[in-house]
């Protein structure tokens, strides 16, 4: 298992290097660097001296890919590509094109995008799934085709909605929490318990009907038939059985969003106020700011092969069958 | 159902120590002198030398004190002094530095010299800077260090003539972008070869600490300790309302000194992300993802709430305060808020002191009588919200590129095109459509409450507008088609070819919320046959066809840096064209006498004679109709009765100083709006507690079945 995880980790290198420069490549090909000193200067009173001083200053001022002014290995080290990219390796994401650290902003908006999508990804799995073993159980009963009306319904709806209207219920006329905002600690709950609430509910069409399909493939299998033969309860065949044996789908989808709970939401964080990472690379994109971007895309890729190489462990621990080689 | 139970008793206890359940501050803060407002955007810059935007002084404003500053409550608006112990005392000199009278012809006047006197006694905010202890610091000793707040030991030192010194100096400092830095240098003394010196001194030892002090700057003088002299190039009365902006601050160097060191920079601590001021307040909380938060400058009593205003000022409670030290309230909340609906939802449940209004929420707020005017809706009024209105220093227009073949240029054709053009588009129709009514159509480009700005009948755009029944009123579009024809245009059609006219709108504005302007404004077109070709691009694009000269219409607009008709029509001075010189003046206008009048009208004091001067600029402007005049937009601003000393002020960026709240109304009104609707939780539970019931009855019987 170590080879296939070394094995695995070596071929990300060359992946990671990819992306870096497709991201590179199709900032650069819809931003010059002028319009990035542009887009930072503002609008009144800009000079081209402000505009090649920005450029100086961040670096933007050396070629794209080769420089043809210097010799040897600086011909492909001075310039753009290499210096904006090659520290992001030993994670030195460096400055923001505004003089912030962006390791330092990423440290810190991490926790509250934690705060939210962690126990969203984690009571709405045991929702989801309960629901789906519920549907499952009560299987082609009124119950069971009301459940998937409910989540016809569900999916049907825009998440802006969700937001919307429970921003509206729950804190506008109800006065149960607040409308908006963050805090640290403790504080945090009152706070989160809306955007996570309103996560899980947005989630549960959707997983709930693709939970309850996997389960439906697997209860009708010999296995299962042999445990009610043996005369285990309904309920007992299905958490201790049917669950068991559905993990292998069920944990394909999740374990791989494990790592990218890092990156947060965009719509939730912005509604509620939440300062956390998932609108940094849309607020970077919008500010033009290449060094937020290509360090976001690099995290995110990086995150992404985390989290399949965890999928993979995964298998091995749910089937013993599996063997990593 | 663990979570569930947890989340209830957390309500619980929640609802247990006196806090509402829905308040998103903390309970410690309640009843105390805090004012809450909210901000869309963080700020790019707080260092006082390169911040510029609107979004940025906000802050600043109540952070640095410049010399001078906007009269709260006087309109026009009038400077005062700030720092300053007076007003400037300013000294005209002839090229070999004899003294010129006053009124000296402005020809003879080679300088200006401008001596300030600072008021003695002003210190700065408490920080670590002034402390001798914190310049010796190893990155190793900054581990715990993430914010001003985690270093223990501050000091402070009182403001001298030398920290103003210091901050021009640094406007011109090679690492640091002052948008200014190009249009100071070509009035302050000796500022052009200044930071020629600063840039070769920074080359020469880069990376050292760049210390200005070494390097006399000829146009600042420090005359002793509390006063400074800054030479300009002429006249130039402007300079004044600079005085007026956080570029002149006092700036201390320990704090340059300071944030210079090994290791601050990795943690964000610099001063553009910490300021060091003399101001009213300081920064004592910067997270801009989240909230900044401003607390009273424990050293700040240099200034008191104004003991004189307008007539009515007093009647309407505005002088209630008269002579008081400010700043009024204790610490400000300023917290992000990107979402309009949040926002507003949160000003009406009281946790926003003031708010402004969105289109969304427009006509809930406000309610427009039979006769133009804005009032409250009858909701806001139960709550006891009132409406405050201004017109913005600043407009809004469509301007035509002079170098453009077809419509652009000196030539009759071009010009009465235009003409027929300004006449068609209903910038009225465009303010009651798209701006629910919050503006009024320009009649040029200098806005109300500017000199050179002319009300009623003389103020009129006649070649768009006639005055009837004490109105302007728009000329037909018989009007506007005649001036078409004559333009060699009837109907539309280019007389000479046949081919049907098709003007090009350059914009930004592509995406569906735009659609509906841009569709409005091509049946404006439609009115006279014309089509209107709309060619949306992105901004960097859009810029870069200004800066090159190629587009044939545009959107822009402006806002004012001061309030001079100067920095209005310098917009269409032609020696500052956008693609032949990378000036302002985007339209690339040029017309001889509008620029001799404009070199003439910029240096002149506000008097009858410049007036003159300004009525036939806007005359020449009028005829040319290099833009299409647009609008200027009206602020409207919603504040909480516990409001106090709530003018409009649309220059002082420093208002929130003079704001006062009624902390134990605020409580009061914020309990009885915010209680805790319980039924539904309630509800819920035994929803649930009946579902999970029934669910096992039902797996009961089933079992019991099988």
């Amino acid at each position: 298992m170590i080879a296939y995880l070394i094995r695995r980790i070596l071929y990300a290198v060359p992946i990671l290097i990819g992306v870096n420069l497709l991201t590179f490549a199709l900032f650069f090909v819809v931003n010059t660097p002028d319009d990035m000193a542009r887009m930072q200067l503002g609008i009144k009173r800009v000079t081209p001296e402000a505009i090649e001083k920005w450029k100086q200053q961040r670096g933007y001022d050396k070629p794209l890919f080769v420089n043809s002014a210097v010799g040897g290995t600086d011909k492909l080290t001075d310039t753009i590509f290499w210096q904006k990219s090659a520290s992001m390796f030993v994670f030195d994401f460096g400055y923001s094109d505004d003089g912030r650290s962006i390791g330092r902003e990423i440290a810190k908006r991490m926790g509250p995008s934690l705060a939210i999508a962690l126990p969203t990804f984690l009571i709405g799995l045991i929702v989801y799934v309960s629901f789906a073993l519920l549907m499952t159980l009560f299987r082609a009963t009124a119950l069971d085709m009301a459940g998937v009306a409910l989540c016809v319904l569900l999916m049907s709806i825009s998440g802006l909605f969700y937001i919307i209207g429970g921003q509206f219920v729950v804190s506008k006329l109800w006065h149960l929490v607040p409308i908006s905002g963050y805090a640290g600690g403790a504080d945090s709950f009152k706070f989160v318990v809306l955007p996570i609430l309103i996560g899980i509910a947005g989630g549960v069409g959707s997983s709930s009907r693709w939970y309850r399909t996997i389960f439906l493939e697997e209860i009708g299998k010999d296995y299962v038939r042999t445990a009610r033969a043996k005369g285990l309860s309904e309920l007992r065949v299905l958490f201790t059985h049917v669950l068991k044996n559905a993990m292998i789908p069920i944990l394909t989808g999740v374990v791989v969003v494990i790592p990218l709970l890092f990156m947060g939401s965009l719509l939730t964080e912005s509604f509620f106020g939440i300062p956390g990472l998932g609108s940094y690379t849309i607020d970077a994109i919008n500010a033009q700011d290449f060094s937020v971007v290509r360090a976001m895309v690099f995290l995110g890729s990086v995150l992404y092969i985390v989290g399949l190489i965890l999928t993979d462990v995964s298998y091995t621990v749910v089937d013993p069958r599996v063997r990593l080689q | 159902m663990k979570a569930l139970l947890a989340a209830l008793s957390f309500l619980l206890l929640a609802a247990c120590d006196g806090g509402l359940w829905n308040d998103p501050y903390p309970v410690a803060d309640g009843g105390k002198d805090i004012l809450y407002t909210a901000f869309s955007e963080r700020p790019k810059h707080l260092d006082p030398a390169q911040a510029y935007s609107e979004n940025e002084y906000e802050f600043l404003a109540l952070i640095y004190s410049p010399p001078l500053q906007y009269h709260y409550l006087k309109r026009p608006y009038q400077l005062v002094p700030l720092a300053a112990s007076a007003m400037p005392r300013v000294t005209f000199l002839d090229r070999n530095r004899r003294v010129l009278p006053e009124k000296a012809d402005p020809a003879r006047i080679a300088y200006s010299v401008y001596e300030i006197h600072i008021k003695p006694g002003m210190r700065y905010q408490p920080h670590p800077a002034f402390v001798s202890a914190n310049y010796m610091l190893d990155p190793a000793d900054l581990g715990g260090v993430y914010g001003l707040n985690d270093f223990v030991r501050t000091g402070t030192r009182e403001v001298t003539a030398a920290d103003y010194a210091y901050q021009i100096k640094r406007l011109v400092h090679p690492q640091l972008h002052t948008p200014i830095a190009a249009v100071m240098s070509e009035y302050i003394v000796g500022m052009k070869d200044y930071a020629v010196r600063l840039q070769a001194a920074a080359r020469e030892h880069p990376g050292d600490f760049l210390d200005l002090n070494r390097y006399p700057l000829p146009g600042v003088e420090v005359v002793d300790g509390m006063t400074y002299r800054i030479t300009i190039h002429g006249k130039y009365p402007q300079f004044a309302y600079w005085l007026a902006m956080p570029f002149f601050s006092p700036m201390p160097q320990e704090a340059e000194r300071f944030y210079a060191q090994p290791g601050m920079r990795e943690r964000n601590l610099s001063l553009d992300w910490w300021p060091v001021g003399s101001g009213p307040y300081y920064l004592s909380e910067n997270e801009p993802n989240r909230r900044m938060v401003l607390t009273r400058n424990p050293f700040y009593d240099s200034e008191n709430y104004p003991g004189e205003g307008q007539p009515g000022d007093a009647q309407a409670g505005l002088l209630a305060d008269a002579g008081k030290p400010l700043p009024l309230i204790d610490r400000i909340v300023f917290s992000l808020e990107k979402e309009t609906i949040p926002y507003w939802n949160k000003f009406l449940q009281g946790y926003y002191d003031a708010s402004g209004i969105s289109s969304d929420s427009f006509d809930q707020a406000v309610q427009v009588s039979v006769s133009g005017e804005a009032n409250v809706s009858d909701a806001m009024k139960t709550q006891g919200i009132t409406l405050s209105t201004a017109v913005a220093t600043s407009t809004f227009y469509t301007g035509f590129n002079w170098l453009d073949a077809t419509i652009g240029g000196n030539s009759e054709r071009a010009r009465k095109l235009r003409q027929a053009i300004a006449i068609a588009v209903d910038f009225e129709e465009f303010v009651s459509i798209f701006a629910n009514g919050r503006g009024i159509a320009a009649q040029s480009p200098i806005p109300p409450g500017i000199f050179g700005y002319r009300d009623g009948k003389e103020g009129i755009n006649r070649y768009v507008y006639d005055w009837a029944d004490g109105a302007p009123k728009r000329k037909s579009v018989a009007e506007a088609q005649r001036l078409l024809a004559e333009a060699g245009y009837p109907g539309g059609v280019d007389a000479g070819t046949k081919q049907p006219l098709v003007i090009h709108l350059d914009t930004t504005s592509g995406g569906v919320g735009n659609k509906s302007r841009l569709d409005w404004l091509r049946k404006q077109f439609d009115k006279i046959g014309v089509q209107l070709d709309v060619r949306s691009t992105d901004y960097n694009r859009f810029q870069d066809k200004l800066r090159r000269g190629d587009t044939q219409m545009y959107y822009f607009g402006w806002n004012a840096d001061y309030p001079d008709p100067e920095n209005f029509l310098f917009l269409l001075h032609g020696p500052q064209a956008k693609a032949s010189k990378g000036g302002e003046n985007a339209s690339n206008y040029a017309n001889p006498e509008f620029d001799r009048l404009f070199e003439q009208m910029k240096n002149m004091d506000n008097s009858p004679a410049r007036q003159a001067i300004i009525d036939r600029m806007l005359e020449i402007l009028r005829r040319d109709s290099p833009w299409l005049w647009g609008f200027h937009p009206k602020n409207y601003v919603l504040q909480h009765q516990w409001l106090r000393n709530i003018k409009p002020n649309i220059m002082a960026n420093n208002k929130l100083k003079y704001w006062r709240v009624d902390v134990g109304q605020r409580e009061q009104l914020r309990r009885s709006w915010n209680q805790p609707e319980l039924g539904p939780l309630w509800l819920a539970g035994a929803a649930l507690l009946l579902f999970a019931g029934g669910i096992w009855l039902m797996l009961r019987r089933r079992e019991e079945a099988r």
